[in-house]
């Protein structure tokens, strides 16, 4: 144990030292926190619209009027014929373009039944169901509101289901407090599995690695000191992370901090031992760097953070099992948003658990004090 | 005090890389108080066979024992018996020089008090009181080598590895850094030391000079000298490696 001590009080020492470092450990948090929650949203806002109208009618104006009026939508009103809709389309001015054709008017009070043409940028497909979805219910309600139309007691008799939602956890449907979880996830994943292995391999380029393995120092003391330095540092970037989280935007903390950073060191433990374990198998900060990036972002990307889980292949979320960002997201949207307890996430904990111990007795396995 | 109760017995050692031999069938003795030199050319295999001994590397095959302890079986009770010094500077710069003793000291598990007083000791010695809380990586390199050497023994091995300790030092320095050396073998430390200055030779009492990964004479200065005719190491270095 007091030999643990020693290589503590040197590690923290040299991170200390290091002038890279403090902007690593404050401002890393604090970009990702305040850009990336912005940048990686999926609200959609200001869908350009083209209107082409070719009826000018009292309907179509009416119709109109109400997709104007709505801030969803900037909408370009002033268009002649569909060519020109085609052309916005092409260069990518527009989103969305709605043709009225000619007789709509007509159309609609006289047989009771119009159509009308929406031409849909679709290379987004998420956002192009999404502003039509929109569009079309605007156009929905119109239709309502023509069809119910007083005067036409005919039409009142219409039945219709009215389905009422209650949004749960998040009632406002903040994408922020969906985003900004599952980001501080992506910030304490990078201070885990880059640093630690890094802080090794650059004793290794350096060869002050040499000294050590002549020592008697067991590997699992060599392991235990590159690890826990930054396990602290990573608890305190989730923590400063989660201030500038709950000060720009609000958001909530409903389950416990305590389980919160116990189940973090956890993953932090794993983290860390990931990347120590590939700088046991890299000769360069280089090397390491490629291989933890590689994981990184595979790791990232399917860990359900940008893209729901549930919509990949079943292959790919098989292997998802044994992705740890995908429990630890989970974990913190359900901590965090609904106020998950212990029992709640007990899966996730395990499995956590599991993969930070196996990975962790890896990394001592694989580095070699002798080669 | 030389006796002839060996430290170090190494039998038939061979080291490949590949079809590459750096160790063709190594054997010899090195005896408990001596300074043992091996002497040879750059890859001649010097490295290798002090990397071997401390157990950096592993050897393709062959019988050795450091310090009583087998090299295969009982790496870690030979590690807390040896210093190592290596060819490249390795105490981290960005600390201090009390920061390094104390962590080389804890690290082979001294008792504080005898890590103060040997430290206190030796910063007199060097005459580096004054700078001990000074970066490492500030230091003139001839300080920083006479530092590595006494870091290397601080915890008082049995037996201390050097390798190529001198490199690249002034012939003062040199001096100074051999006067270290005999304070060593005063207190009882076995010196096994990698050179290829000659003169250096001369300081040890066995040298081994190695050829292309064999060893080609093994005795004292003054027998080898005699043996091959010579004035000094420089001339009978020159007549073996022809």
């Amino acid at each position: 144990m007091r030999t643990l001590y020693y290589i503590l009080q040197k590690e923290f020492t040299q991170i200390f030292r290091n002038k890279s470092m403090l902007p690593v450990i404050f401002v890393m948090p604090l970009i990702q926190m305040l850009i990336l929650v912005f940048a990686a949203t999926n609200e959609l806002r200001q869908v350009d619209l083209a209107i082409v109208d070719f009826d000018h009618s009292y309907s179509s104006r009416q119709m109109v009027a109400g997709i104007t009026g709505n801030p969803f939508f900037k909408v370009r009103n002033n268009l002649t014929n569909s060519q020109e809709a085609e052309d916005l389309l092409m260069r990518n001015k527009i989103d969305l373009a709605l043709i009225i054709p000619r007789h709509f008017d007509k159309d609609l009070n006289v047989n009771k039944s119009a159509e009308v043409q929406v031409l849909v940028d679709a290379i987004n497909g998420n956002a192009a169901q999404l502003s039509f979805g929109y569009l079309s219910s605007i156009i929905g309600s119109y239709s309502q509101k023509v069809l119910i139309n007083p005067l036409k007691p005919e039409y009142r008799q219409n039945k219709n289901i009215e389905i009422k939602p209650t949004y749960w956890f998040n009632p406002q449907l903040n994408y922020k407090f969906y985003m900004a979880p599952g980001i501080l996830v992506v910030l304490i994943t990078v201070v885990g599995m880059l640093l630690g292995g890094m802080n090794l391999v650059r004793e290794k380029e350096l060869g002050t690695i040499e000294q050590i393995n002549v020592t008697p120092l067991k590997k699992w003391q060599f392991i235990a000191g590159k690890l826990l330095p930054f396990l602290v540092i990573g608890l305190f970037d989730l923590a400063f992370g989660l201030l500038v989280a709950s000060l720009a935007f609000n958001i909530p903390i409903r389950g416990s901090l305590l389980l919160l950073f116990g189940l973090a060191s956890v993953y932090l433990v794993l983290v860390l031992s990931w990347g120590l374990f590939i700088s046991t198998i890299s000769d360069t900060q280089q090397q390491a760097t490629f291989v933890a990036f590689f994981s990184l972002i595979v790791f990232i990307m399917m860990s359900g953070l940008f893209t729901p889980v549930e919509s990949m292949p079943d292959w790919a979320q098989k292997l998802d099992y044994i992705n740890p960002l995908y429990y630890f997201v989970k974990i913190m949207r359900s901590v965090l948003l609904k106020g998950s307890n212990f029992t709640d996430i007990f899966n996730e904990f395990a499995a956590l658990s599991a993969f930070a111990v196996s990975i962790f007795g890896l990394a001592i396995f694989r580095y070699r004090k002798t080669s | 005090m030389i006796t002839t109760e060996p430290v170090i017995t190494v039998k038939n050692m061979v080291k490949k890389f590949g079809n590459f031999v750096a160790n063709d069938n190594l054997n010899f003795e090195v005896y408990k108080g001596e300074i043992f030199g091996f002497i040879g050319a750059n890859g001649a295999g010097k490295t290798t066979a002090i990397r071997i001994l401390c157990g950096l590397s592993t050897p393709t095959s062959g019988e050795m024992k450091v310090g009583g302890f087998d090299i295969y079986r009982q790496t870690e009770k030979i590690k807390q018996n040896i210093g190592y010094m290596s060819q490249k500077f390795s105490l981290y710069e960005d600390l201090t020089i009390n920061e390094n003793i104390r962590f080389y000291g804890g690290i082979y598990g001294m008792k504080i008090a005898d890590r103060k007083v040997r430290t206190e000791k030796m910063l007199e010695r060097l005459e580096l009181t004054e700078y001990r809380n000074r970066k490492i990586g500030d230091l003139p390199l001839g300080w920083k080598q006479k530092l590595a050497f006494s870091i290397a023994i601080l915890h008082n091995p049995k037996i201390v590895f050097l390798d190529e300790p001198t490199g690249g030092v002034d012939p003062i320095t040199r001096r100074q850094f051999w006067n270290l050396i005999y304070e060593a073998v005063e207190q009882g430390i076995t010196v096994f030391v990698t050179t290829h200055y000659m003169d250096e030779a001369e300081y040890c009492d066995r040298v081994s000079i190695m050829a292309e990964g064999r060893i080609v004479a093994l005795d004292t200065p003054e027998r080898l000298k005699k043996q091959y005719s010579a004035n000094n190491m420089d001339e009978v270095f020159l007549k073996i490696a022809r």
